[in-house]
């Protein structure tokens, strides 16, 4: 346990670091790919609340995410830039989307219900292709970041860099008191033991949905980080493979283990943008996912449980 | 403290349990017995809420539940323990007690403050670990216990959620005198608190608990009374018991 901890912090403490080593390293341009690293593990993490503990797996977590992120774009095209109102709405209006989902999903199990997330995913995703008004097929630009106020300026990258890294401490720090709460409980009794669960008395459903609204409010800041963080919003971020890439970020980390959302966004991200540059495969690099692919099979056969599974008997 | 009255269950053209009228008193311990295929199984599933009945009505405690859902029925003091143990396997044994504590104190509803700093929670869980036998191994987790305590945590979880009445389907299943001794001591103890509906195929385990015993063949009731009525009914002899029966 001690060691556990001084673990934590000594990431935690190498997080603060990282900006500046790479500052005055002259690699710059990583600051930015580090917080895209950490606004996906908010994602990932968010589906591995639904998955790992829920055992709901959601195939269209995507919807949520996509749904945050046009929800500050939209937000942005009318105007109104302050992140303390545009994050907020787009959480609300993910959770708003994950309420109606989950209602009408979870009455099913098992692949009826990675079948139907997956339909109302591509529903949603068809709604923000035809949104003319919003860049339909093309996505839309946004201007700015949205503004944080108290003189932090948002396009800094190292000041962006502290924002999310803000964010996702306290969705990790919210997540492990979730999990270890009452309701954690039984949300994974529910999992490994679902009609017992109903058995000695707990509304299931009821549970199992507050448990996906959870995860899509998740998902929905994790999209409006990715808005601002790119200054641009597509369908693309509503399409299936994107829940895939989610989906697969938390098989590769460990499905269910505390750690395996960031540590499987972080391996993803690592091995597409080391891969898919021209610096390891030369000429070759267009080829960069068949590699990823190999790497990805390699993982799952040698390390079944993801790779915060191998590393750690229980806690993590 | 259960009134069961004219319940049906048909499924398709079979009928599975036809105009069952079944009365469980309070304080004592009713066994039901009946050959496999006699709609048991079926009758459980109704009583404890997991499947709706065609027709009939069933009242616990003085309140209608036949509408309730299986989770509301456990509000009302209901549990049940499984034929085929059905506990949370990953979970220690504490942790399964635990979880069945909480299912009855207050709301679960709660996100922030750690169930395992819940002193109340570990305590009572201790109590029923001791009570069922199990208190040197509360820590194992539940799948690492051989068979007869798996069955001993089984009827644990039931009695851990604090009922008035626990229907006990076949708690000596796959037991081998051993452990069926430690159940029947088991059942001896919660009984003076607790009522029972005891469904059970071990016919010593029937006669040396049962107040009453109420026969089920093919998805009727066929008689209901003391052992002794139950042990001397002709029909009973014919249907069921023949030769079983204990001198």
């Amino acid at each position: 346990m001690a060691r556990y901890r001084t673990l934590v912090a000594g990431a935690l403490l190498a997080a603060l670091a990282l900006p500046f080593v790479l500052r005055a390293t002259g690699h710059d341009f990583q600051i930015v790919f580090a917080a895209r690293i950490m606004i996906y593990a908010i994602a990932a993490a968010s589906l591995n609340l639904a998955i790992g503990y829920g055992g709901m797996i959601s195939f269209g977590h995507a919807a949520f995410f996509g749904g945050g992120a046009y929800m500050v774009g939209i937000l942005a095209a009318e105007g109104v830039h302050s992140a303390w109102l545009a994050w907020p709405a787009a959480v609300a209006v993910a959770a708003l989307a994950a309420l109606m989902v989950g209602a009408l999903s979870l009455a099913t199990r098992g692949v009826y219900f990675i079948m139907i997330t997956l339909a109302f995913a591509q529903m949603f995703y068809y709604v923000f292709v035809s949104l003319e008004a919003y860049g339909g097929d093309d996505g839309m630009s946004l201007a700015q970041r949205s503004g944080l106020g108290f003189g932090l300026d948002p396009s800094d990258d190292i000041t962006w860099y502290y924002v999310v890294l803000v964010l996702m401490v306290a969705v990790l720090y919210l997540l492990h008191r979730l999990i270890h709460s009452r309701f954690g409980r039984v949300i994974v009794a529910i999992r490994e033991n679902e009609s017992r669960a109903e058995a000695i008395g707990f509304p299931v459903y009821r549970y199992k949905l507050a448990c996906f609204v959870i995860s899509g409010a998740i998902a929905g800041l994790a999209g409006a980080l990715v808005a601002n963080h790119a200054n641009y919003v597509s369908p693309s971020l509503l399409h299936w493979m994107q829940s895939g890439t989610l989906m697969i970020m938390v098989i590769l980390g460990g499905v269910g283990r505390f750690w395996g959302a960031p540590i499987g966004a972080f391996v993803m991200l690592a091995l597409e943008e080391t891969l898919s540059g021209s610096g390891v495969l030369g000429a070759y690099s267009v080829h960069w996912q068949l590699p990823v692919g190999i790497i990805m099979l390699a993982i799952v056969m040698y390390a079944p449980r993801g790779i915060a599974g191998a590393f750690r008997g229980r806690n993590a | 403290m259960l009134e069961v009255s004219k319940v049906s269950k048909r499924f398709g053209g079979v009928v599975a349990t036809d105009d069952v009228t079944l009365s469980v008193a309070k304080g004592e311990v009713h066994a039901l017995i009946g050959p496999n295929g006699a709609g048991k199984t079926t009758l459980i599933a109704q009583i404890a809420g997991s499947l709706p009945s065609d027709s009939g009505r069933i009242v616990f405690d003085g309140a209608d539940v036949t509408d309730a859902t299986q989770h509301e029925r456990v509000r009302f003091g209901f549990a049940r323990s499984y034929q085929v143990t059905s506990v949370f396997k990953r979970f220690t044994v504490l942790d399964n007690l635990a979880l069945a504590a909480q299912a009855r104190s207050g709301s679960s509803f709660s996100f922030w403050r750690p169930v395992a700093a819940e002193r109340a929670l570990i305590d009572e869980a201790r109590a029923y670990a001791e009570e069922i036998g199990l208190a040197r191994k509360e820590h194992f987790v539940a799948a690492t216990l051989a068979h007869g305590e798996q069955r001993a945590l089984e009827v644990g979880i039931a009695i851990a959620t604090r009922p008035k009445f626990v229907l006990l389907d076949e708690p000596m299943a796959g037991m081998g005198p051993e452990d069926s001794q430690r159940m029947i001591e088991l059942i001896e103890r919660i009984r003076a608190r607790v009522t029972v509906l005891l469904v059970e195929h071990d016919m010593d385990a029937v006669f040396r608990l049962a107040d009453r015993i109420s026969v089920l063949v093919n998805g009727r009731v066929i008689a209901s009374g003391m052992p002794a009525e139950v042990r001397a009914n002709e029909e009973v002899k014919r249907a069921y018991l023949g030769d079983e029966v204990p001198a």
